[in-house]
Protein backbone atom coordinates (compact mmCIF):
# COMPACT_ATOMS: atom_id res chain seq x y z
CA UNK A 1 0.00 0.00 0.00
CA UNK A 2 2.99 2.21 0.83
CA UNK A 3 4.86 1.11 -2.43
CA UNK A 4 4.72 4.70 -4.14
CA UNK A 5 6.39 5.94 -1.36
CA UNK A 6 9.07 3.44 -1.44
CA UNK A 7 9.60 3.45 -4.73
CA UNK A 8 10.18 7.37 -4.41
CA UNK A 9 12.48 7.04 -1.72
CA UNK A 10 14.19 4.55 -4.21
CA UNK A 11 14.89 6.82 -6.86
CA UNK A 12 15.65 9.54 -4.96
CA UNK A 13 18.54 7.73 -3.10
CA UNK A 14 19.45 6.39 -6.45
CA UNK A 15 19.78 9.61 -8.21
CA UNK A 16 21.97 11.28 -5.07
CA UNK A 17 24.20 8.50 -5.75
CA UNK A 18 25.06 8.94 -9.22
CA UNK A 19 28.46 10.38 -9.33
CA UNK A 20 29.51 13.92 -10.62
CA UNK A 21 31.53 12.56 -13.58
CA UNK A 22 28.03 10.94 -14.38
CA UNK A 23 25.73 13.15 -14.17
CA UNK A 24 24.09 12.88 -17.14
CA UNK A 25 24.66 9.02 -17.78
CA UNK A 26 21.60 6.65 -18.37
CA UNK A 27 20.86 4.93 -14.97
CA UNK A 28 20.71 1.04 -16.57
CA UNK A 29 19.51 -0.86 -13.45
CA UNK A 30 19.08 -0.42 -9.37
CA UNK A 31 19.25 -3.02 -7.69
CA UNK A 32 17.50 -3.81 -4.13
CA UNK A 33 17.31 -6.27 -1.35
CA UNK A 34 13.31 -6.71 0.21
CA UNK A 35 13.35 -9.38 2.83
CA UNK A 36 10.36 -11.73 2.47
CA UNK A 37 8.67 -10.44 5.99
CA UNK A 38 9.51 -6.51 4.82
CA UNK A 39 5.54 -5.65 4.65
CA UNK A 40 6.41 -5.05 0.33
CA UNK A 41 4.88 -6.49 -2.54
CA UNK A 42 7.31 -6.39 -5.16
CA UNK A 43 4.70 -6.55 -8.00
CA UNK A 44 3.44 -3.23 -7.11
CA UNK A 45 7.15 -1.86 -6.31
CA UNK A 46 7.70 -2.53 -9.90
CA UNK A 47 4.51 -0.98 -10.55
CA UNK A 48 5.17 2.28 -8.70
CA UNK A 49 8.89 2.42 -9.54
CA UNK A 50 7.88 2.80 -13.57
CA UNK A 51 5.75 5.23 -12.78
CA UNK A 52 7.74 7.52 -10.11
CA UNK A 53 10.61 7.16 -12.49
CA UNK A 54 9.32 8.65 -15.27
CA UNK A 55 10.94 12.70 -15.50
CA UNK A 56 13.99 11.31 -13.69
CA UNK A 57 17.45 9.76 -14.93
CA UNK A 58 16.20 6.67 -13.58
CA UNK A 59 13.12 6.42 -16.41
CA UNK A 60 14.50 3.74 -18.24
CA UNK A 61 16.06 1.73 -15.42
CA UNK A 62 15.19 -1.65 -14.35
CA UNK A 63 14.14 -2.03 -10.69
CA UNK A 64 15.93 -5.20 -9.61
CA UNK A 65 14.44 -7.14 -6.31
CA UNK A 66 16.14 -9.57 -4.79
CA UNK A 67 13.86 -11.53 -2.78
CA UNK A 68 15.96 -12.11 0.62
CA UNK A 69 14.52 -14.97 2.82
CA UNK A 70 13.46 -15.51 6.36
CA UNK A 71 16.46 -17.06 7.94
CA UNK A 72 15.85 -17.62 12.11
CA UNK A 73 18.18 -18.85 14.26
CA UNK A 74 17.51 -20.16 18.25
CA UNK A 75 19.25 -18.51 20.58
CA UNK A 76 18.64 -21.91 23.05
CA UNK A 77 19.63 -24.81 20.75
CA UNK A 78 21.69 -22.17 18.10
CA UNK A 79 19.80 -24.04 14.63
CA UNK A 80 19.52 -21.94 12.31
CA UNK A 81 16.31 -22.78 9.42
CA UNK A 82 14.88 -20.85 6.77
CA UNK A 83 11.33 -19.98 7.43
CA UNK A 84 8.47 -20.69 4.76
CA UNK A 85 6.01 -19.47 7.31
CA UNK A 86 6.65 -16.85 9.78
CA UNK A 87 6.32 -18.84 12.75
CA UNK A 88 9.03 -18.10 15.73
CA UNK A 89 9.36 -20.67 17.61
CA UNK A 90 12.67 -23.30 17.26
CA UNK A 91 12.03 -26.36 14.75
CA UNK A 92 14.18 -28.55 17.37
CA UNK A 93 13.72 -27.49 20.96
CA UNK A 94 10.51 -25.53 20.43
CA UNK A 95 11.87 -22.76 21.77
CA UNK A 96 10.67 -18.86 21.43
CA UNK A 97 13.95 -17.39 22.36
CA UNK A 98 14.80 -17.05 18.31
CA UNK A 99 16.35 -14.26 16.45
CA UNK A 100 15.54 -13.21 12.96
CA UNK A 101 18.99 -13.63 10.99
CA UNK A 102 17.59 -11.96 7.62
CA UNK A 103 13.62 -11.06 6.00
CA UNK A 104 13.50 -7.72 7.32
CA UNK A 105 15.74 -5.54 4.32
CA UNK A 106 14.36 -2.93 2.51
CA UNK A 107 17.86 -1.65 1.21
CA UNK A 108 19.12 -0.06 -1.77
CA UNK A 109 22.39 -2.21 -2.82
CA UNK A 110 23.55 -0.50 -6.21
CA UNK A 111 23.45 1.31 -9.16
CA UNK A 112 24.53 0.12 -12.53
CA UNK A 113 25.14 3.30 -14.79
CA UNK A 114 26.00 3.27 -18.51
CA UNK A 115 29.36 4.38 -19.01
CA UNK A 116 30.38 6.29 -22.44
CA UNK A 117 33.89 5.70 -21.54
CA UNK A 118 34.51 2.58 -21.36
CA UNK B 1 -0.79 16.38 1.65
CA UNK B 2 -1.59 16.38 5.33
CA UNK B 3 -4.11 17.52 7.69
CA UNK B 4 -3.49 18.60 11.11
CA UNK B 5 -6.61 19.22 13.77
CA UNK B 6 -6.05 20.04 16.96
CA UNK B 7 -8.62 19.51 19.67
CA UNK B 8 -8.61 20.87 23.54
CA UNK B 9 -5.84 23.34 22.31
CA UNK B 10 -5.54 26.62 20.54
CA UNK B 11 -7.66 25.16 16.88
CA UNK B 12 -4.94 24.56 14.51
CA UNK B 13 -5.53 23.48 10.65
CA UNK B 14 -2.60 23.58 8.23
CA UNK B 15 -1.50 21.93 5.67
CA UNK B 16 1.32 19.78 5.82
CA UNK B 17 4.34 22.09 5.68
CA UNK B 18 7.25 20.25 6.85
CA UNK B 19 7.96 17.00 4.63
CA UNK B 20 11.50 16.33 5.09
CA UNK B 21 13.90 17.40 2.69
CA UNK B 22 15.95 14.25 2.22
CA UNK B 23 19.68 14.39 1.78
CA UNK B 24 21.23 14.30 -1.21
CA UNK B 25 24.54 14.21 -0.23
CA UNK B 26 25.77 11.08 -2.43
CA UNK B 27 26.16 7.45 0.04
CA UNK B 28 29.32 4.93 -0.48
CA UNK B 29 30.19 5.24 -3.78
CA UNK B 30 32.89 2.54 -4.53
CA UNK B 31 32.70 2.30 -7.95
CA UNK B 32 33.23 -1.46 -9.64
CA UNK B 33 33.06 -3.09 -13.00
CA UNK B 34 29.83 -4.91 -13.88
CA UNK B 35 29.15 -5.63 -17.24
CA UNK B 36 30.87 -4.31 -19.99
CA UNK B 37 29.97 -0.39 -20.70
CA UNK B 38 28.11 0.13 -17.31
CA UNK B 39 29.62 0.94 -13.80
CA UNK B 40 28.01 -0.54 -11.02
CA UNK B 41 27.91 2.14 -7.68
CA UNK B 42 27.95 0.37 -4.62
CA UNK B 43 25.26 2.18 -2.29
CA UNK B 44 24.37 -0.11 0.49
CA UNK B 45 21.54 1.99 2.47
CA UNK B 46 18.32 1.32 3.79
CA UNK B 47 15.33 2.60 1.62
CA UNK B 48 13.18 3.89 4.92
CA UNK B 49 17.01 5.58 5.99
CA UNK B 50 15.10 9.23 5.79
CA UNK B 51 12.16 7.58 8.37
CA UNK B 52 14.81 6.08 10.66
CA UNK B 53 16.82 9.17 11.15
CA UNK B 54 13.55 10.95 12.07
CA UNK B 55 12.29 8.11 14.35
CA UNK B 56 15.61 8.36 16.26
CA UNK B 57 15.28 12.56 16.64
CA UNK B 58 11.63 11.81 17.89
CA UNK B 59 12.90 8.88 20.25
CA UNK B 60 16.45 11.80 21.51
CA UNK B 61 13.48 14.25 21.97
CA UNK B 62 11.34 11.91 24.01
CA UNK B 63 13.95 9.98 26.22
CA UNK B 64 15.04 13.96 27.21
CA UNK B 65 11.48 14.91 27.95
CA UNK B 66 10.81 12.30 30.02
CA UNK B 67 7.80 10.99 27.38
CA UNK B 68 7.13 7.27 27.41
CA UNK B 69 5.38 6.36 24.13
CA UNK B 70 2.92 3.75 22.44
CA UNK B 71 2.64 3.14 18.75
CA UNK B 72 -1.25 1.50 18.52
CA UNK B 73 -1.82 -0.48 15.71
CA UNK B 74 -4.66 -2.56 13.96
CA UNK B 75 -7.09 -3.04 11.12
CA UNK B 76 -9.53 -0.79 10.30
CA UNK B 77 -12.46 -1.07 12.84
CA UNK B 78 -10.77 -3.38 15.61
CA UNK B 79 -11.41 -0.60 18.14
CA UNK B 80 -8.83 1.14 18.64
CA UNK B 81 -10.21 4.05 19.67
CA UNK B 82 -12.67 2.79 21.95
CA UNK B 83 -9.75 1.23 24.01
CA UNK B 84 -7.85 4.23 24.08
CA UNK B 85 -10.87 6.48 25.42
CA UNK B 86 -11.26 3.60 27.97
CA UNK B 87 -7.66 3.35 28.70
CA UNK B 88 -8.04 7.38 28.81
CA UNK B 89 -10.65 7.16 31.40
CA UNK B 90 -8.81 4.88 33.52
CA UNK B 91 -4.90 6.76 33.84
CA UNK B 92 -5.96 10.30 33.29
CA UNK B 93 -5.48 12.85 35.05
CA UNK B 94 -2.84 10.54 37.10
CA UNK B 95 -1.02 9.70 33.92
CA UNK B 96 -0.69 12.94 31.95
CA UNK B 97 -1.74 11.76 28.38
CA UNK B 98 -1.76 13.65 24.65
CA UNK B 99 -2.63 11.59 21.70
CA UNK B 100 -2.05 11.49 18.19
CA UNK B 101 -4.66 10.32 15.88
CA UNK B 102 -4.44 9.23 12.41
CA UNK B 103 -6.72 8.68 9.80
CA UNK B 104 -7.03 8.93 5.97
CA UNK B 105 -10.23 11.50 6.47
CA UNK B 106 -12.23 12.78 9.36
CA UNK B 107 -11.89 13.54 13.15
CA UNK B 108 -14.40 11.70 14.75
CA UNK B 109 -11.55 10.09 15.91
CA UNK B 110 -10.77 12.94 17.60
CA UNK B 111 -13.54 14.34 18.71
CA UNK B 112 -14.38 10.63 20.76
CA UNK B 113 -10.76 11.01 22.43
CA UNK B 114 -11.23 14.67 23.27
CA UNK B 115 -13.36 14.28 26.58
CA UNK B 116 -10.54 13.58 29.00
CA UNK B 117 -8.07 16.92 29.21
CA UNK B 118 -5.44 15.48 26.90
CA UNK B 119 -4.68 17.42 24.36
CA UNK B 120 -5.40 15.57 21.08
CA UNK B 121 -4.17 16.25 17.10
CA UNK B 122 -5.83 14.80 14.60
CA UNK B 123 -3.61 14.02 11.77
CA UNK B 124 -5.64 13.72 8.42
CA UNK B 125 -3.01 12.09 5.11
CA UNK B 126 -5.54 13.24 2.28
CA UNK B 127 -9.11 12.86 1.48
CA UNK B 128 -8.36 10.78 -1.31
CA UNK B 129 -6.37 7.94 -1.30
CA UNK B 130 -3.88 9.02 1.35
CA UNK B 131 -0.95 7.92 3.60
CA UNK B 132 -2.06 4.52 4.70
CA UNK B 133 0.18 4.65 7.82
CA UNK B 134 1.85 7.63 10.16
CA UNK B 135 5.31 8.20 9.60
CA UNK B 136 8.04 9.52 11.55
CA UNK B 137 8.19 13.19 10.07
CA UNK B 138 4.09 13.30 10.19
CA UNK B 139 4.71 12.58 14.63
CA UNK B 140 7.56 15.46 14.58
CA UNK B 141 5.64 17.54 13.49
CA UNK B 142 2.58 16.90 15.39
CA UNK B 143 4.54 16.80 18.69
CA UNK B 144 5.81 20.25 17.86
CA UNK B 145 2.51 21.70 19.34
CA UNK B 146 2.46 19.77 22.16
CA UNK B 147 4.56 21.04 25.58
CA UNK B 148 6.69 17.74 26.10
CA UNK B 149 7.23 18.90 29.58
CA UNK B 150 3.68 18.43 30.85
CA UNK B 151 3.32 15.11 29.16
CA UNK B 152 3.93 11.43 30.48
CA UNK B 153 2.38 9.58 27.93
CA UNK B 154 2.10 10.25 24.58
CA UNK B 155 -0.07 7.97 22.39
CA UNK B 156 -0.21 7.42 18.55
CA UNK B 157 -3.32 5.84 17.23
CA UNK B 158 -2.31 4.75 13.73
CA UNK B 159 -4.14 4.64 10.63
CA UNK B 160 -6.08 1.35 10.76
CA UNK B 161 -3.98 -0.90 8.44
CA UNK B 162 -1.91 -4.28 9.98
CA UNK B 163 0.42 -4.03 6.95
CA UNK B 164 2.19 -0.39 6.63
CA UNK B 165 2.20 0.64 9.83
CA UNK B 166 4.14 -1.84 11.24
CA UNK B 167 7.45 -0.76 8.62
CA UNK B 168 7.52 2.62 9.99
CA UNK B 169 8.88 3.30 13.00
CA UNK B 170 7.98 6.88 14.69
CA UNK B 171 9.96 6.86 18.07
CA UNK B 172 7.61 5.19 19.95
CA UNK B 173 9.11 3.30 23.17
CA UNK B 174 6.19 0.31 22.60
CA UNK B 175 4.33 -0.97 19.77
CA UNK B 176 0.85 -2.34 20.57
CA UNK B 177 -1.73 -4.33 18.15
CA UNK B 178 -5.37 -4.50 18.41
CA UNK B 179 -6.75 -7.64 17.30
CA UNK B 180 -10.47 -8.08 17.33
CA UNK B 181 -12.67 -11.34 17.80
CA UNK B 182 -14.69 -10.47 14.86
CA UNK B 183 -11.66 -11.21 12.55
CA UNK B 184 -10.03 -14.16 11.56
CA UNK B 185 -8.10 -16.15 14.46
CA UNK B 186 -5.52 -16.66 11.57
CA UNK B 187 -4.66 -12.83 11.00
CA UNK B 188 -1.06 -12.96 12.58
CA UNK B 189 0.12 -15.41 10.27
CA UNK B 190 -1.24 -13.45 7.32
CA UNK B 191 0.22 -10.36 8.80
CA UNK B 192 3.31 -11.70 10.71
CA UNK B 193 5.26 -8.22 10.50
CA UNK B 194 2.77 -6.31 12.83
CA UNK B 195 2.77 -8.94 15.13
CA UNK B 196 6.24 -9.57 15.28
CA UNK B 197 7.46 -5.71 15.68
CA UNK B 198 5.08 -4.90 18.49
CA UNK B 199 4.99 -5.52 22.58
CA UNK B 200 1.52 -6.32 23.24
CA UNK B 201 -1.54 -7.44 21.51
CA UNK B 202 -4.87 -6.74 22.50
CA UNK B 203 -7.61 -9.16 21.70
CA UNK B 204 -10.62 -7.28 22.18
CA UNK B 205 -14.43 -7.37 21.69
CA UNK B 206 -14.38 -10.53 23.80
CA UNK B 207 -17.64 -9.59 25.15
CA UNK B 208 -18.86 -10.62 21.53
CA UNK B 209 -17.06 -14.42 21.84
CA UNK B 210 -21.08 -16.09 23.36
CA UNK B 211 -22.25 -14.97 19.73
CA UNK B 212 -19.68 -15.93 17.30
CA UNK B 213 -17.87 -19.40 16.43
CA UNK B 214 -14.46 -17.83 17.39
CA UNK B 215 -11.41 -20.01 18.49
CA UNK B 216 -9.98 -17.44 20.92
CA UNK B 217 -7.26 -20.35 22.08
CA UNK B 218 -6.07 -20.56 18.10
CA UNK B 219 -5.84 -16.77 17.57
CA UNK B 220 -3.86 -16.47 20.29
CA UNK B 221 -1.55 -19.12 19.76
CA UNK B 222 -1.17 -17.51 16.10
CA UNK B 223 0.28 -14.62 17.85
CA UNK B 224 2.53 -16.00 20.02
CA UNK B 225 3.55 -18.41 17.13
CA UNK B 226 4.75 -15.39 15.29
CA UNK B 227 6.10 -13.35 18.70
CA UNK B 228 6.63 -15.77 21.39
CA UNK B 229 7.90 -12.84 23.19
CA UNK B 230 4.92 -10.77 23.09
CA UNK B 231 2.18 -10.00 25.84
CA UNK B 232 -0.94 -10.69 25.03
CA UNK B 233 -4.32 -9.61 26.38
CA UNK B 234 -7.72 -10.55 26.00
CA UNK B 235 -10.03 -7.24 26.69
CA UNK B 236 -13.45 -6.02 26.00
CA UNK B 237 -13.43 -2.50 25.34
CA UNK B 238 -17.52 -2.38 26.18
CA UNK B 239 -17.33 -3.86 29.50
CA UNK B 240 -13.80 -3.37 30.13
CA UNK B 241 -13.04 -7.21 31.18
CA UNK B 242 -9.56 -7.56 31.21
CA UNK B 243 -8.60 -3.90 31.57
CA UNK B 244 -7.00 -4.20 35.34
CA UNK B 245 -4.22 -6.49 33.45
CA UNK B 246 -3.80 -4.47 30.40
CA UNK B 247 -3.61 -1.11 32.37
CA UNK B 248 -1.38 -2.40 35.25
CA UNK B 249 1.19 -3.59 32.26
CA UNK B 250 1.11 -0.29 30.31
CA UNK B 251 1.35 1.86 33.79
CA UNK B 252 4.44 -0.45 34.91
CA UNK B 253 6.34 -0.31 31.31
CA UNK B 254 5.42 3.93 31.86
CA UNK B 255 6.86 3.73 35.18
CA UNK B 256 9.12 1.16 34.85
Amino acid sequence: MHEMGIAMQIIEIAVASIPADLKNAQIKRVNIKVGKLAAVVPESLHFCFQIAAQDTPLCDAELNIEEIPLKIRCTDCNVEWIAHEPVFICRRCNGGSVKMLSGRELDITSIEVVDEHD
Amino acid sequence: MLEFIYKNQKYFHHKDSQKPHHSHSSVGGSVGGKNRGTREIKIVRKVLDVNDTIAHQNRELFREKGVFVINVMSSPGSGKTAILVKTLSHITPKIRCAVIVGDICTSNDADRLSGFGAPVVQVNTDAFGGDCHLAAHVIKTAVDNFNLDEIDLLIVENIGNLVCPAEFDTGENLRIVVLSVTEGEDKPLKYPLMFRVCDAALLNKIDLLPHLDYDRESAVQNILKVNPQISVFEISAKTEEGFESWISWLTQKIHG
